[in-house]
């Protein structure tokens, strides 16, 4: 049997990218490729200072148009109903490994210490936008509740659904209790739009834009992510294998 | 019958070994990256850049066509640039084609995988080489120009040569020529660390620890740009690079990268009736 030289040729040619998408489905290569994500989480750990703050900028720096991305709005007739009522009766649970397990009010939100911050918010796909937010410091509420020593990770349970699942992501205690880690209800000096994640919505400014959930209804503090959602910690990470780690 | 030309040593070690190592590295690099450029194929100047925000340089389509736009300019590249046919046929409307990235079909997060992976097979042998080269004196050595050669009119004299396509020949291709020089430093110490920090000043937790990326390039957006442009200088010197394999003697140039012997070509016989041939011994030891 005799192969033509063309068919051959353009055979010859797409067996490097065969190659490389068979290597991409395998779980082995995968995993070793993960490696690289962990090495950049412990190197950046080490170059960064954990109380390292994300540049602020001006107001002349504000983007005119603050995309939003992922979910625009939460689905189902309760999240309708909030906005109806302006979130006057949404409520925010902060508990698991915590002492005094809470739930507060936006009211009661607003009157804790805020923060102000004008930063970039850096999407995975490549794009920024920079906007104002004012928030409480998450490590304010996490104080108030007393989160115990087991607790590891801080993970932020929402309201709004890819299909039937609601959104879910989670930070190290590092980024939990960075000072520009803030529950953010205002965009801008107005209320925190729809869109952009109402009525409150968690700043994680030294990492990728998912990891800054929107909708937030429940805080929980937890020893492991292996019991949230499929155990990678996200929804994203649990879905389509996207780093835990977005600090790059 | 056996070569009677002498098989001299060409490449050390280090540099064979980096040499591939670097090669499979900065293809992957490459097409790892145009996937991920394929999320947003939009790049901006400054600090931040959206949808709504006026972009440099676009890769898209409208209606059947697809076309890349830079600035006000737009070029036409259906079915190479964003829109094309996929290994199935069907019409897929992204910017970079199948051909060109890993993986094949459309995957951020595994392009990121792949890229943020081999980012620290490009850096850690790339500043082990670089460093070695300091030491083993080949950057001094072999890679930096002298001034003599700098001199406008022994540039000159090398881009005449090279456009009549004549080489180096006998001991003179033991050497690098002041264009190759050129442009192994420009890659080595421009385009590869420009890469490197352009990279590292698109990542959130580093613009906290080290601050000054964003200052040196003028933002996160300048940075992603910058980035795009340093890759695609790159992809033109290995396309050139490539040229000049095949032009020089492919077998020969290969098996001095592999083995590190090169058979070295003669001294052309009519070199004395030659002119240039005592310009180029000026500024050859």
């Amino acid at each position: 049997m005799t192969i033509g030289r063309r068919p051959l040729l353009a055979g010859l040619a797409a067996l490097p990218l065969t190659a490389c998408d068979r290597l991409d489905g395998s779980p082995a290569f995968r995993s070793l490729l993960r490696t690289g994500e962990r090495l950049t989480h412990d190197t950046q750990r080490l170059l960064v200072d954990r109380s390292a703050l994300a540049r602020e900028f001006g107001a002349g720096d504000l983007s005119t148009v603050f995309r939003a991305n992922g979910n625009v709005t939460a689905a189902g007739p309760a999240y309708a109903a909030h906005v109806a009522s302006g979130f006057r009766d949404w409520r925010v649970r902060i508990d698991g490994l915590v002492t005094r397990p809470l739930s507060v009010s936006l009211d009661e939100m607003r009157r804790l210490p805020r923060r102000t911050q004008i930063t970039r918010h850096d999407c995975v796909e490549g794009w920024s936008a920079i906007g104002q937010w004012t928030g409480v410091p998450l490590r304010i509420l996490l104080d108030m509740v007393g989160v115990q020593s087991a607790a590891r990770y801080i993970v932020f349970h929402c309201a709004d659904r890819f299909g039937a699942t609601p959104y879910y992501e989670s930070v190290d205690m590092i980024d939990a209790r960075h000072p520009q880690t803030i529950l953010a209800y205002a965009l801008n000096g107005a209320a925190l739009p729809v869109a952009n994640g109402a009525p409150l919505r968690v700043r994680i400014e030294r990492q990728l834009g998912y990891k800054s959930a929107k909708y937030i209804e429940r805080i929980e503090a937890v020893a492991d992510l292996g019991q949230i959602g499929r155990g990678k910690g996200g929804y994203w990470e649990d879905v389509a294998d996207y780093a835990w780690y977005a600090g790059i | 019958m056996p070569d009677a030309r002498p098989l001299v040593p060409r490449h050390r070690l280090s540099t064979r070994l980096w040499h591939w190592l670097n090669a499979l590295t900065v293809i992957i690099m490459v097409m790892s990256g145009l996937m991920i450029f394929n999320a947003h194929p939009r790049l901006y100047w400054g600090k931040a850049g959206a949808n709504s925000d006026p972009a440099w340089l676009e890769i898209g389509s409208t209606g059947n066509r697809g076309l890349v736009r830079i600035g006000s300019v737009e070029i036409p590249t259906t079915g190479v640039l964003g829109l094309w046919r996929d290994a199935n046929g069907v019409e897929r409307r992204r910017a970079f084609p199948h051909w060109a990235t890993i993986p094949s079909g459309y995957s951020l997060s595994s392009a990121r995988l792949w890229h943020l992976f081999f980012a620290w097979v490009l850096i850690v042998p790339g500043i082990a080489y670089l460093l070695w080269s300091v030491i083993n004196r080949h950057l001094r050595r072999d890679l930096l120009p002298s001034r003599a050669e700098l001199r406008p009119s022994a540039i000159w004299h090398d881009v005449r040569q090279h456009a009549r396509l004549r080489f180096p020949k006998g001991q003179a291709a033991l050497r690098y020529n002041i264009l190759q020089k050129l442009a192994y430093c420009a890659v080595l110490l421009l385009i590869l660390p420009l890469l490197v920090l352009t990279g590292l000043a698109m990542s959130p937790a580093m613009d906290a620890g080290w601050p000054w990326l964003l200052d040196l390039f003028g933002g996160r957006q300048s940075a992603r740009s910058l980035h795009f442009i340093a890759m695609a200088s790159l992809v033109g010197f290995i396309l050139v690079h490539l040229i000049m394999v095949v032009l020089a003697g492919p077998w020969n140039e290969i098996r001095s990268m592999i083995t590190g012997r090169f058979r070295l070509p003669p001294e052309e016989e009519d070199q004395a009736t030659h002119p240039e041939g005592e310009v180029r011994r000026e500024h050859l030891p």
